[in-house]
């Protein structure tokens, strides 16, 4: 039973030398184990912010709050330790690294975060029997890390490896964008699967209801001005759905 | 245990191979450089008397050319302060156990007869200072013709093709250097393949300084004949000193008619060592001329390798990789001159730069008079691993005909933050992280690097990165 804990967040985005802009304004969730709690708000309300700053990515400065996995700040970690800690983050645009194939790359993140390498007959029959589920042709795992992989195939890799990697909680920013309805629900399908396999912790980061007819969440949050503005059950996306989102950004501002 | 076997491919934050053996003929060895002393080596050498007047004559035009300015910084070398021969031994040896103690003991710890045991070489040859001291190769090939000589010996065994290439591809007054070299070389590998011979495993030579102050001139003269092939592999460590030494070889190629010559170098010289080499090959009719480049260590590095394409469909193929470090300037890069139609080059540099470190791309691309349809293309990237490191390009092109087809490319980057981020989200470290982006860079010239220095050059890299980040 894993309880992944923000409490009052703030942080900035550094843009420049001297200059930075506060994004994040004091944001509080808690995710147990198994749940999935889908984060929704406007374009520009800072959820990929709130994904990359819980995640240490460098561009954001954390100025208060905190983010505790059982009861250990995440905050205080490395970003690589926040990985073996069991935080994943799927980016809604995962970066190339050329000339790295997608297997060594894979095996290394495996044996890191489980700390010891694989063997690999098995890793290899695990990785082809989860390209499968995936419906990845088994010729991506020589390609380059995301090397001129399309916009469906990234976001497939990233589910792949949050397949591998078994966190405990993960964020996923954006995943339903840009996938066609078939690759929506491929993409759902191995969501739901780490959901059951072991009891996976969940944000949902999305713009969109569609995303959640296939990945049921148990907890809707409305993200705007930098903060939750309401919480509510499955419903609350309905509401959302009909009635957009403006009257939280303008209670936000 | 490819570790052992591949000493020149050793840790340069941290360089293995900078002991020094005692070394009584390296400590009496007088410095500086005149007829004398040219005189003098000619003599040891017992040499013909053409060789003789040809080494004088080049010391003339060595004392004429000025130093060269437009490169890497020079003004360092004390030419009166080197020792320009040094005889370790008397006698070459056919057997590791013949060697002198001090000798042997240096090529144990470079795991060099190790890497013989192993079979992965199919001759090899090891100089130490001035002389090759050790020569060995598989009898089969022996007998299908192939000769694989320290130069010295082959220069006494076989005047007439000495006479007939001997600075045939790379006159004396090429430039300083290679004055210099023709005034005072010795050792270096000379090797023939007979025509239609094809030898699958790589002939390898290790070059060793171990005196300081050296300076190591040797001259390597290869000739592969029609339709026949080779695949020449070297490697280059030295100890570290306080003052310099000097590396200034030679290589000259024959590419005969539809014959294909690779020659792969590792340079791991110690950082003291400047390390300023003239490679060339001529490649006739349908001849392939591939140079694998990889410059790791030394203080600076001026070298080019080059192809002379006469003849029709000839191929040059140069692929290179350089790493700088802290108070490293790698000037290397590569020149493909057509000289027939038909001909094509392909030139891939890939340089990484850290701390401080120097990376430089210099190369040229020339087409001739009536070289009609010729083809070429340069691809030149660097990757700069933090602020303080340098990485420049300049690139020639001198296109007499306007039918030829010439692709260039060059980039400059940076690890980028999402790159690295993408990587540590995964569970790696900051250092495994950015020895997998900075191996993914080299990716394209290591796969074509014989594997057991592929796994080393990987190994390489992460002993690279380690204190590169943070």
């Amino acid at each position: 039973m894993t309880k992944f804990e923000i409490r009052g967040l703030r942080a900035d985005v550094l843009i420049g030398e001297d200059e930075r802009q506060e994004i994040l304004k004091g944001v509080d969730l808690t995710v147990n184990s198994g749940e999935t709690h889908a984060i929704m708000g406007p374009n520009g309300s800072g959820k990929s912010t709130l994904a990359y700053a819980i995640a240490g990515h460098p561009r954001y400065e954390i100025t208060e709050g905190e983010v505790l996995i059982d009861g250990e700040n995440v905050l205080d970690m490395e970003v690589d330790e926040r990985a073996r800690a069991g935080v994943f983050l799927a980016m809604q645009y995962p970066v190339e690294v050329p000339g790295v194939s997608m297997s060594n790359f894979l095996r290394s993140s495996v044996t890191a975060v489980r700390g010891e390498a694989p063997k690999l007959r098995q890793f290899s029959k695990e990785l082809q029997g989860a390209m499968k589920n995936l419906s990845i042709d088994s010729g991506f795992a020589a390609r380059g890390v995301n090397e001129g992989f399309s916009g469906g195939e990234k976001k497939r890799h990233e589910i792949l490896q949050l397949e591998l990697l078994k966190p405990k909680v993960a964020i996923l920013d954006e995943t339903d964008s840009g996938l066609d309805v078939d690759a929506l629900k491929i993409v759902s399908e191995g969501i739901n699967r780490s959901k059951e396999t072991h009891q996976m912790g969940t944000m949902l980061i999305t713009h969109y209801t569609r995303i959640l007819n296939h990945v049921k969440p148990d907890f809707v949050h409305v993200f705007a001005g930098g903060r939750i503005a309401e919480s509510g059950g499955p419903d609350l996306a309905d509401t959302l759905e009909s009635e957009g989102y403006e009257r939280f950004v303008k209670a936000g501002a | 245990m490819t570790s052992i076997a591949h000493p020149e491919l050793e840790g340069l934050g941290t360089y293995e191979y900078g002991w020094a053996d005692s070394d009584e003929a390296g400590a009496t060895a007088r410095r500086g450089l005149n007829e004398e002393v040219v005189r003098d080596i000619s003599d040891k050498k017992d040499e013909p008397e053409w060789m003789t007047k040809l080494r004088l004559k080049s010391l003339r035009l060595f004392d004429k050319k000025p130093m060269p300015t437009w490169g890497a910084d020079l003004s360092n070398i004390d030419f009166d302060n080197i020792k320009y021969f040094v005889r370790s031994t008397e006698e070459q040896a056919t057997s590791w156990e013949d060697l002198p103690e001090d000798i042997k003991n240096t090529y144990d710890k470079l795991g060099i007869p190790e890497a013989e045991k192993q079979r992965l070489v199919a001759g090899v040859a090891a100089q130490y200072e001035s002389e090759v001291v050790y020569h060995q190769i598989r009898e089969d090939l022996e007998e299908q013709g192939v000769l694989f000589l320290d130069t010295d010996t082959a220069l006494k065994e076989h005047p007439e093709i000495f006479e007939e290439y001997f600075g045939s591809v790379i006159p004396p007054g090429d430039n300083k250097f290679s004055a210099l070299n023709t005034a005072v070389w010795s050792g270096g590998s000379f090797i023939y393949v007979p025509k239609n011979v094809h030898v699958e495993i790589p002939l390898q030579a290790y070059f060793r300084i171990n005196t300081e102050n050296m300076g190591q001139f040797e001259r390597t003269l290869i000739i592969v004949d029609e339709g026949a092939y080779v695949h020449y592999v070297e490697g280059c460590t030295a100890p570290i000193y306080k003052s310099d030494s000097l590396h200034s070889a030679v290589v000259e190629i024959i590419v005969k008619k539809n014959a294909r010559c690779r020659y792969t170098t590792i340079q791991n010289w110690s950082n003291n060592v400047f390390n300023l080499v003239t490679k060339r090959a001529v490649a006739e009719e349908g001849a392939t001329m591939e140079w694998i480049d990889g410059n790791i260590g030394s203080q600076v590095t001026m070298k080019y390798p080059a192809v002379y394409l006469m003849g029709e469909h000839a191929k040059g193929e140069t692929l290179s990789i350089a790493f700088a470090s802290e108070g490293q300037h790698q000037d290397t890069g590569s020149k493909m001159v057509h000289c027939a139609p038909n001909t094509s080059s392909k030139v891939v540099s890939k340089s990484v730069a850290r701390g401080g470190g120097r990376s430089s791309y210099r190369g040229l691309i020339q087409v001739q008079e009536g070289a009609h349809l010729a083809k070429s293309s340069v691809e030149c990237d660097a990757l700069l691993i933090d602020t303080v490191s340098r990485s420049d390009t300049y690139p020639y092109n001198d296109m007499r005909e306007d039918d030829t087809e010439l692709a260039h490319e060059a980039t400059v980057s940076k690890v980028s933050e999402d790159q690295l981020f993408y990587l540590m989200s995964r569970g790696m470290e900051e250092e495994e992280a950015m020895g997998m982006i900075v191996r993914g860079f080299v990716e394209p010239i290591a796969r074509e690097l014989p594997m057991e220095y592929a796994l080393e050059l990987n190994r390489l890299i992460e002993l690279q990165m380690e204190g590169a980040v943070g």
